[in-house]
């Protein structure tokens, strides 16, 4: 039996961020992460533009990863690599988790949790691709591991449905180690990606991006040997007669990612359905007291500088909890919001600087972002643009807003411009 | 008028760039930076690559690498065809170089993990 007062799940970007943290904050903390290396993700994303927000740098995901190691390691915070949580439970005292790995099972007792457990990606199942089943349907993480981790190309001539950033990301890579990538297929009438991603990894190499265009189908017996594209109408609902052939030898999937919080749900946190994550207050405490939820568990970040901000405020928290009372109020989202995170506010805490994401639910030009309290405008900002693919981030005083649990607080975008 | 895309930082601003040689004005940029990369994009295209060189470990067959600045945009092909012929056969930091003035452009490949450490 391991005791500890905060233990972290996931040694990704995240959860380094919170275990450090926490750690800072006098807290004795244990990670645990799954796989046989610290990093999460950020291993395999050897492209570069990570951590310009935080360390003003254009690196690439292993050097922004092997900084917050390289500290996290020099702190000797205890980390238990290539082991699994099975079940996690509440306790009188805290949390139990019950872990496995190579000496066994064990059993570990905190005080508080945090969860960084990250996000994984939508696969064909989940989109409903039609067709055989052959092997060369990849997600475009699997296609960023072989080719990045194991030095295997998964393929010579590939399809890519989606506009998700690691789908760019892969068409790039997979052109410059000598694939050929026929077209970027969307169903969507706008590119989910980063503007910079459609720029730097397509048109640079000359790949088309097709709107509103699906797979429909695949073929092939035992490796795919083709697939067939069809336009969509405004409903996303492939048009009759608009189908064609292209014949390849992969089809990659960018077509989202989903927070992975099945330990949460087990431990009965309120899930979001908007952003699939815990509904957190501002300390990034879920709606279990002493369990806290961070990065791409949280919601899915756009830029891994928010992901260890957010590892951070969990893992202060984490390590300040003792169980004091809250009254949460919730933070309502309007129509024209994706989501926004935190989804609830503590009247009891201190809420004099409040980091606030969110993310607008379609493209639009100028307009107008602000959070009202019972009516009256708390925080005002102007957008040139705003595109659900950016994520943005504000910092909000409520400190003077008398709120108390029956406040009603509410962001929305009022869209100024035509 | 030509439109180009910042690709400096996630902002992406799209800009208006008119004028040539000398004489180039940027509009639609939100810093500095995105005048520097229109006047760039204009003249001299610079890009930077990432991408993986082969080891002699079977644990860990590749070891990410980068370009130590930015390279001519119409070089890329060729710096990668001098990156896929490299083999790391020792443990490096990440910082080293790999390659040395890759091509004489006066840039390095460095490593990008201490990845071969760990094993």
């Amino acid at each position: 039996m391991i005791r500890t007062d905060v233990l972290v799940i996931g040694g990704g970007p995240a959860g380094l961020a919170a275990a450090i943290s926490a750690h800072k904050n006098g807290a004795n903390v244990v990670l645990i992460e799954r796989e046989a290396r610290l990093g999460g993700i950020l291993k395999q994303c050897i492209h570069d533009g990570f951590g310009l927000v935080r360390f003003k740098e254009k690196l690439s995901g292993p050097e922004y990863a092997e900084r917050f190691i390289d500290e996290f390691k020099a702190l000797g915070i205890k980390t238990l690599l290539l082991t699994f949580v099975t079940s996690v439970e509440e306790t009188d005292n805290g949390f139990k988790a019950m872990v496995v790995n190579r000496d066994g099972v064990e059993e570990i007792e905190s005080k508080s949790l945090i969860l960084a457990t990250g996000c994984r990606e939508r696969t064909s199942k989940q989109v409903f691709i039609h067709g055989t089943r052959p092997s060369g349907v990849f997600t475009a993480g699997t296609a960023q591991h072989f080719t990045n981790l194991l030095g295997q190309l998964p393929t010579k001539k590939c399809v890519i449905l989606g506009s998700g950033d690691i789908g760019l990301i892969m068409a790039r890579r997979l052109t410059l180690e000598g694939a050929e990538v026929l077209g970027v297929y969307e169903v969507k009438p706008t590119p989910s990606g980063l503007t910079r991603n459609i720029h730097q990894c397509l048109n640079d190499f000359g790949i088309p991006l097709h709107l509103s265009h699906t797979v429909t189908r695949v073929f092939g017996e035992d490796r795919l040997t083709a697939v067939e594209v069809a336009k969509v109408d405004d409903k996303m609902q492939p048009i009759p007669g608009t189908e064609h052939m292209i014949e390849c030898d992969a089809l990659i999937l960018s077509v989202g990612l989903i927070p992975e919080n099945e330990l949460a749900e087990s431990l009965g946190v309120e899930i979001d359905p908007k952003t699939k994550g815990p509904r957190c207050d501002a300390s990034l405490m879920t709606s279990v007291p002493g369990i806290f939820s961070c990065g791409n568990a949280l919601h899915v970040n756009d830029l891994v500088d928010y992901v260890s901000e957010s590892g951070e405020t969990a893992g202060k928290f984490a390590a300040q909890f003792v169980g004091t009372d809250r009254e949460t109020v919730s933070l309502d989202a309007g129509e024209k919001l994706l989501y926004i995170v935190p989804q609830t506010l503590d009247t009891l805490a201190d809420n004099s600087e409040i980091v606030v994401y969110f993310r607008s639910k379609d493209v639009y030009d100028d307009s107008v972002f602000r959070i009202t309290v019972d009516g009256k405008t708390v925080f005002e900002k102007k957008y040139a643009f705003l595109r659900p693919p950016e994520m943005e981030k504000i910092t909000v005083d409520f400190s003077n807003c008398g709120l108390s649990k029956s406040s009603k607080i509410k962001a929305e975008i009022e869209v100024t411009g035509k | 008028m030509r439109e180009i895309v910042c690709i400096t930082c996630p902002r992406g601003c799209t800009m208006q760039v008119t004028g040539s040689d000398n004489d180039i004005k940027v509009t639609g940029n939100f810093c500095k930076r995105g005048e520097d990369f229109a006047k760039a994009e204009l003249i001299n295209p610079m890009r930077t690559i990432c991408s993986t060189v082969r080891t002699t470990y079977s644990d860990a067959p590749v070891l990410p690498c980068r370009v130590s600045a930015d390279i001519p945009k119409d070089r890329i092909f060729d710096v990668m065809r001098e990156i896929n012929k490299a083999v790391v056969d020792k443990p490096l930091n990440r910082g080293d170089v790999i390659i040395s003035n890759v091509l004489g452009l006066g840039v390095d490949v460095i490593s990008t993990s201490d990845l071969l450490l760990e094993i």
